[in-house]
Parts: structure tokens; C-alpha cells; sequence
């Protein structure tokens, strides 16, 4: 039961913080796309924008590698007595990441098109464009921060 | 309506918004000499040239027929359910009605007075007129039509009929707006059918007409209560202007005492500002349709600044028509 529970954490950072992304990234995909229609000069610019709502399923891959190695899924050495507690404790340590990652990405991605919008009717301002959508970043790396370090405090 | 299905259209639009004419090019527009150095450019700004005309108002007209199908086709291909534009659309509808109507009592056929643009196709507007088969009008056109014929062919009173047209055009047109689920199209709406139903009391004032043919002609709005409209207007331009004086829509009366090409005016601008906001909206069906209404708008003036180029009118008197612009 103990690595069961521990397992459905480390599967909740990819899947949930991987959803968040997929869907950021395929909006700002879309407006990406809408611009580049009209001026395929911005493609790179537009790129880079449309990125910026990935990052969070790398994290959640992260988090998710993390939690799998200390576990010894990856080795195929799995402790399966493991104890509720300690499942419960590695399930907690991945939450952050992985909602903080679903809503974050989902957020980036609101920020993201609109700053495609801005790169669409001012391509100066590309830098100024990246600052919007790469403050919602912050949270996501704040989650990752709390995750890795929860589950590095859990006692083996 | 789902407002995330507009990413790509938005991203378009923000594209195309770079082409819109501003302020500082229909003054330079103003400042042309000549209908050729207009025309110019417009042409560098990448407005469409007629090749084949017979005059230069023809000319004109053909370049903003193309401008204006460019922007309905952009929109046709960005966005799948068109219907949601149909408040847009419906004045045109209603035009044609009205052409349609009264060409069934005439035996003359006028094509050109039929109006393109709207949801229905002209020639079957016109067959459910001449075969009095309203089936094929929608729904809410049905009685409409039929009572303006009866009356048009009862009455031969003109102006009656256009009223009765006129007033269900407004009601269809508040009715899209909320059914397009779009605040913007929902404000144009009520905008659209407040400054229409002011002008209505304006008309009725200086025609002389009396308090129940005023109530009959006014379309219901929300913005405006027409009860008190229609009263005030009974009573006379003084009692008019106190009434709007007291309500959102305050700021008309001097542009009323001035003319009505200045309420006119007024009225363009009031829509144009309103849907300004939609300039910093990243993803919602909004931006679509205050780019259309901008678009409008713009092709409007154009046509403004043009006509009085060809006619030789001051300057001074065409800057004081010209609309003020999106961008």
C-alpha cells in the first residue's frame, strides 16, 4: 500500500504538471501560429514564447525521476513493504508540483498568447514580451524547489 | 460560446490590426489634393485599386466593396460559426427587406438597390417577397415582412413601412447581440439601437408626428428608457434634450445642436471607443469583432474623405465628418 501511494506521486507530477503543459503549450501554439500566418519573420521570436509553458512538464518529469530512483522503481529494486506513512509522505512531496505545474502552465500559457499578441503588433519589444509569461515561471520553480526537497528529506 | 477557440484568429487579427489606418494617416488622407493622390495612399497601404470603372465615385465604391470583402472573408476563415457576426449583418437584411418590398410594387426590376452583405441572399429575399412566400425569410422576419407589404400595398405610405422595417431591424439587431454571447457585439447592439431610436425622436420632432406614431417607432432599448423618449419627444426638441441631458447618453445633446452629421458622428465614435479595450484582449471572440467594426469604420471615412475629394468640398467640413479610429 506504502509504494502504491508513493507510486500515484510520483505519476501525479508527470501527468498532472505534463497535462498543464500540453495544454499551455497548445494554445500558445496556436497563437504562434496565427502570427506567423501574417509575418513568418516572427517565427523564432513566437517559438521561443510558445515554449515557455513547457518547462513545467520537464519539472514534473524531474520530480517524477526524483521520487521513481528513491523509490527503486528504476533500479528494480522497489521496496514494497514499504509503510503507509512513508507512501503518504512521498505522495505529499510531489502534490506541489504537480498541481502548481497544471494551474502554473495553464496561467503561462494566458500570458504567453497575449504576448504573442504583443510580439505580433510590436516585434521591438520581444524582450519586454518574455518578462510576462516568465513570472508565472517563478511558481512553478518555487513547487519544484518544495518538491525536491521534501522528498529528499523523507528517510529512507 | 467557448472563448478559447480564438487563439489563432487573435494572433491574426493583432497582425492585421498593424494595417489599420490611424488618426495620423487620415489626416494625411485629409491634407490629399487631389481623388488621385487619395488614392495613392490607400494604395500604399495596401487598399485594393479597382482596374475597370466607369466613374470616379464608381471607382470609390469598388475599392471599398473589395476592402469591405476582405475583411469578411478573413473573418470567414478564421472563424468556422459566422453566425455570431449575423448583429453585423442584419441592417443589411433589413435593407434589402425593405428594397424587396417596395419593388413588389413597382414592376421595374433594380438590382442595385439590394444591399450585399447580409445573411440572406437578395434574390431569395426578393422571391419571398414577390411570391408573398415569407417561409423563406427566418423566422423572425416572417411578420415583419408580411405586415410591411400589407401595409405598403394597403397604405402606399412609404415612410410607414419604413418604420415598421426599421424598428423590427433594431429589435433583430439587440436580439444578435445577446444571442451572440459577446459583450462587444452586445454593446454595439445596444448602441446601434439607442442612437437609432434618438435619431427616430429627432425625425419625429421635425416632422411633426404625434406621441403614439413616436412610441411606435422606437425599438425597445435598454440604455434608453423610449417611453420617457417618446414623451419627451412629444413635447419638443427642448424637452428632448433635458431628457438625454439625464441620461448615458448626455454627451449627443450638443453634437444634436449641432447637426446631424455631427450626431452621426458622435454616434461612430461612441462605438469606437467602447470597443477600444478589445485592442489588450488576448484570446476572446471580441477582438474579431471590433477589428470588423473597426474595419467598418474605416472604410466609412475612407468613403467620407473620398466624396469630398470628388465634389470639392472644404476640408474643414469633411475633417468634421471623419470618424475617429481604432488604432
Amino acid at each position: 500500500m506504502g509504494i502504491a501511494l508513493a507510486l500515484l506521486g510520483a505519476a501525479s507530477a508527470a501527468l498532472f504538471a505534463g497535462i498543464g503543459s500540453a495544454i499551455g503549450v497548445g494554445r500558445a501554439g496556436q497563437a504562434a501560429a496565427g502570427v506567423v500566418t501574417e509575418e513568418p519573420s516572427q517565427f523564432s521570436r513566437v517559438l521561443i514564447l510558445q515554449l515557455l509553458p513547457g518547462t513545467q512538464g520537464i519539472y514534473g518529469l524531474l520530480i517524477a525521476f526524483i521520487a521513481l530512483s528513491q523509490l527503486g522503481l528504476l533500479g528494480g529494486q522497489a521496496n514494497t513493504s514499504m509503510s503507509v506513512g512513508t507512501g503518504f509522505m512521498y505522495l505529499f512531496a510531489c502534490l506541489p508540483m504537480a498541481f502548481v505545474g497544471l494551474v502554473s502552465a495553464m496561467m503561462q500559457s494566458q500570458a504567453a498568447v497575449a504576448s504573442i499578441g504583443l510580439v505580433a503588433k510590436r516585434p521591438d519589444q520581444f524582450g519586454k514580451s518574455m518578462i510576462f509569461p516568465a513570472m508565472v515561471e517563478t511558481y512553478a520553480i518555487l513547487a519544484l524547489l518544495v518538491s525536491i526537497l521534501a522528498l529528499n528529506g523523507i528517510p529512507a | 460560446m467557448s472563448d478559447n477557440k480564438y487563439y489563432y484568429a487573435v494572433a491574426r487579427i493583432r497582425s492585421r490590426e498593424l494595417s489599420l489606418l490611424n488618426e495620423a494617416f487620415i489626416d494625411q488622407l485629409l491634407g490629399a489634393k487631389s481623388i488621385e493622390e487619395a488614392m495613392r495612399l490607400l494604395q500604399d497601404k495596401g487598399w485594393h485599386m479597382p482596374e475597370e470603372y466607369t466613374t470616379e465615385s464608381d471607382r470609390v465604391e469598388k475599392m471599398l466593396a473589395a476592402e469591405k470583402q476582405k475583411t469578411w472573408d478573413l473573418i470567414a476563415e478564421l472563424v468556422p460559426d459566422m453566425s455570431v457576426f449575423d448583429v453585423l449583418l442584419i441592417e443589411n437584411d433589413y435593407h434589402n427587406l425593405k428594397a424587396a418590398v417596395k419593388e413588389a410594387l413597382t414592376s421595374d426590376i433594380h438590382h442595385d438597390i439590394y444591399s450585399s452583405g447580409g445573411t440572406i441572399d437578395p434574390k431569395v429575399m426578393n422571391s419571398a417577397i414577390e411570391n408573398r412566400d415569407f417561409s423563406l425569410l427566418p423566422e423572425e422576419m416572417r411578420d415583419v415582412a408580411e405586415k410591411a407589404l400589407d401595409t405598403l400595398l394597403h397604405t402606399h405610405d412609404g415612410q410607414l413601412t419604413d418604420i415598421i422595417i426599421d424598428k423590427a431591424a433594431l429589435s433583430a439587431i439587440n436580439a444578435a447581440g445577446k444571442k451572440s454571447g459577446s459583450p462587444v457585439l452586445e454593446l454595439y447592439a445596444e448602441l446601434k439601437v439607442a442612437s437609432a431610436d434618438i435619431k427616430t425622436a429627432i425625425r419625429a420632432i421635425k416632422t411633426g408626428k404625434d406621441k403614439n406614431f413616436i412610441k411606435e417607432a422606437l425599438a425597445p432599448c435598454e440604455s434608453l428608457d423610449t417611453e420617457r423618449l417618446a414623451n419627451a419627444a412629444n413635447e419638443g426638441t427642448d424637452a428632448l434634450y433635458d431628457f438625454l441631458s439625464l441620461s448615458k447618453y448626455a454627451d449627443a445633446v450638443p453634437e444634436l445642436k449641432r447637426s446631424p452629421s455631427a450626431f452621426e458622428r458622435w454616434c461612430d465614435n461612441l462605438i469606437i471607443r467602447n470597443i477600444r479595450s478589445e485592442i489588450a484582449h488576448p484570446y476572446t471572440i471580441g477582438p474579431l469583432a471590433a477589428y470588423i467594426i473597426a474595419r467598418e469604420n474605416e472604410i466609412s471615412t475612407v468613403r467620407i474623405v473620398l466624396s469630398g475629394l470628388i465634389n470639392d468640398l472644404p476640408e474643414e467640413s469633411v475633417r468634421e465628418r471623419a470618424r475617429e479610429m481604432y488604432v
